[in-house]
């Protein structure tokens, strides 16, 4: 049987690259032993993206994009497709998840200095497929075609409007209409369903390629290929990803699905975060809904497009938005060339870099919060506070970061 | 690092149980007595939705012949619920016509298989018992829930007439209903009747909700199990990595 397995291997080797493969990109490709919390998110990111494209296969297969049709579609997927309510819970907790698990993934990437040299490409192509992903969240929300779809979709596509020049142009362009319609919602389908997870599947596959070209990054922030072993050539703190990596993220895989599975199954509203209570309510063109916000995962950047509230520099306060709002995602492409930090990891960098990042994570968390929310006087002005801190994060860090007082970092990799 | 992360769990989850954007009214909402694994009630709320509510609104994302989950055979779907001559796997459609409605009322009365789902159980609760006599509007009744509601009080016969009190507070002015003249029902049988209406409704909602409960147990009850081996697996190839 053993020597049938064999044969066979060798057989596809002869043709394709399958073991050497397998070895490089598994069993032989060593990551560092020291691996904690922070480490899961990749793995799982990669279990949500395959989720999205099986549940998105079987919901194409009864959704209609169709300004008449869509809303009631996604209603008879709920009621009359078999099992059609999981599917359906899947894809919309999976959508939300994605960005909880990305998030969380990029927030490691921070506080390890894992975007730093050499790893200034890798940071750039996940920074590719966040947009991708930003993108396809955007797009797919249009697709129930509920009042916050609609609405939603209103207020991002203005934006493109408020470009000089172009934007008038640009937005017909966008729509296939001089309105959000039927038009729109079809072309939307197309890049949600088509474009959007080819480019995603591709920058992914770039991203891991990427990923082991370097070798991963790790909570010390030092590089376990510099300290080989002679003799085997392999690095003295790496373990082989597969078995050690593969058996130990199956744990991360369970602990997410309980995660997971608890909210599409006990709460797959998840509070109104998830799904919006007024996405309930079919798209209505006639009738602005009180109060408009984008899905959580939007709302810290919707707080800064909404912050600029007068003209300045001779720009529009609707130009400055749009600028503010592109800005404060763009902004973690320089991440690499902004730190100067002598060291990479958390661990050794000195108090200024942990001030920070702690006030940018608040200033995160509360322009999130505040997107949710109707705009007054006050929230405007905490808006504006929160904005600039979180600005001031990136543009002061090649000050900071060079001049804070670092700890000196080990030769070999520290245990947990 | 364990700390910061448990806080953000505990954050995570304190921030999900706030309800985001349920919608909002003017006065305090009365809390809605939701049961639906309660089949009688549900059954009473559909009988009731069917006479009283079906005439205007469709609940056209639903089939009758769904009610079987709330306990009820073919038959007696086909002589309780279905009123119109329709087939029992038909759609819970409105008798009448859109253009008709809007010609009626102003507006086409909304769909309601969902509206549990966007205005939330208490506010329905509230809003069924909150109409009040108003001369000053087009259908001679106003809402303290919902203000100038196109929408007549349709079950007025059971409950009554309710009349405006405005009494001037330190708060400001409050605004509070009374009986003027009684209905069929009791003030406490009509809540119960509403009762039973927004159970159907949150039914009609999500008529999936129980099942997916039910699977979400057996789902959990394996992952756990899962974990359990996983965490086995993980520990017997690590034991000799230090």
């Amino acid at each position: 049987m053993s020597n049938l397995f064999n044969s066979m291997i060798a057989w596809v080797d002869k043709r394709f690259p399958l073991t050497s493969n397998w070895k490089a990109h598994l069993s032989e490709y060593y990551a560092p032993k020291n691996f904690n919390f922070w480490y899961y998110f990749g793995s799982l990111a990669l279990l949500v993206l395959v989720n999205q494209l099986i549940t998105g296969i079987f919901l194409t297969m009864n959704y209609k994009p169709d300004a008449s049709l869509a809303f009631s579609s996604v209603e008879y997927i709920m009621r009359d497709v078999e099992y059609g309510w999981l599917i359906r819970y899947m894809h919309s907790t999976g959508a939300s998840m994605f960005f909880v698990v990305v998030y969380l993934h990029m927030f490691r990437g921070m506080i390890y200095g894992s975007y730093r040299k050499p790893r200034e490409l890798l940071w750039l192509v996940g920074m590719g497929i966040f947009f991708i992903l930003m993108s396809l969240a955007f797009t797919g929300y249009i697709l129930p075609w509920g009042q916050m779809s609609y609405w939603g979709a209103q207020v991002i596509v203005s934006m493109f409007g408020a470009i000089p020049v172009v934007g008038d142009t640009l937005q017909q362009w966008l729509l296939g209409d001089f309105t959000l319609s039927d038009a729109a919602l079809n072309r939307f389908f197309a890049y949600h369903v088509v474009t959007l997870p080819i480019l995603l599947v591709v920058l992914v596959f770039v991203h891991i390629l990427a990923l082991h070209e370097t070798g991963s990054n790790n909570p010390d922030g030092i590089e376990i290929k510099t300290n080989k072993n002679p003799k085997t050539g392999i690095p003295v703190d790496g373990i082989p990803f597969h078995p050690y990596y593969t058996v130990k993220d199956i744990v991360g895989v369970v602990v997410f699905l309980i995660v997971f599975c608890g909210i599409i199954f006990f709460a797959p509203e998840m509070g109104g975060y998830f799904l919006e209570y007024n996405n309930f309510i079919p798209a209505n063109t006639l009738q602005t809904p009180d109060h408009i916000a984008p899905v959580w995962y939007f709302t810290p950047y919707y707080s800064m497009l909404r912050a600029v509230t007068v003209n300045f520099l001779g720009i529009d306060a609707k130009l400055w938005g749009v600028i503010l709002m592109a800005g404060s995602v763009v902004i973690f492409c320089f991440l690499p060339w902004l730190d100067r930090s002598p060291v990479k990891s958390i661990r050794y960098k000195g108090s200024y870099f942990k001030v920070a990042l702690t006030l940018f994570v608040i200033s995160f968390f509360v322009l999130g919060w505040l997107g949710t929310k109707s705009p007054t006087p006050m929230y405007t002005l905490l808006a504006q506070i929160f904005t600039v801190i979180y600005f001031a994060f990136f543009i002061l860090m090649p000050w900071y970061s060079k001049i804070d007082k670092v700890k000196p970092e080990p030769k070999r990799l520290m245990k947990e | 690092m364990k700390k910061i992360i448990s806080n953000a769990i505990v954050f995570v989850f304190c921030l999900a149980s706030f309800k985001l954007f349920a919608a909002e009214s003017a006065i305090p909402l009365d809390k809605a007595p939701v049961d639906i694994t309660d089949n009688a009630s549900l059954q009473r709320g559909a009988e009731s939705f069917v006479s009283y509510c079906l005439t205007c609104h469709g609940a056209s994302f639903m089939r009758y012949n769904r009610h079987r989950d709330i306990g009820l055979s073919n038959e007696e779907i086909l002589s309780k619920l279905v009123h119109t001559g329709q087939k029992v796997g038909g759609l819970m459609q409105s008798a009448m016509r859109k253009k008709e409605g809007e010609e009626w009322f102003g507006v086409i009365p909304p769909d309601l298989s969902v509206i549990a789902r966007s205005r939330g159980a208490d506010w329905l609760y509230s809003y069924l018992r909150a109409f009040y006599r108003d001369d000053a509007t087009a259908t001679g009744w106003n809402n303290l829930v919902f203000d100038r509601a196109a929408m007549p009080h349709v079950l007025y016969e059971l409950q009554g007439e309710q009349k405006l009190i405005t009494k001037a507070s330190d708060k400001g002015e409050q605004k509070t209903l009374s009986l003027e003249k009684p209905g069929e029902l009791t003030s406490v049988e009509y809540d119960k009747f509403v009762g039973d209406l927004v159970n159907y409704l949150v039914y009609l909602g999500e008529p999936h909700a129980n099942s997916r409960k039910e699977l979400g147990l057996m789902v959990m009850a394996f992952l756990f199990g899962m974990l359990i081996l996983s965490y086995v697996l993980k520990r017997e190839y690590w034991k000799d990595i230090h």
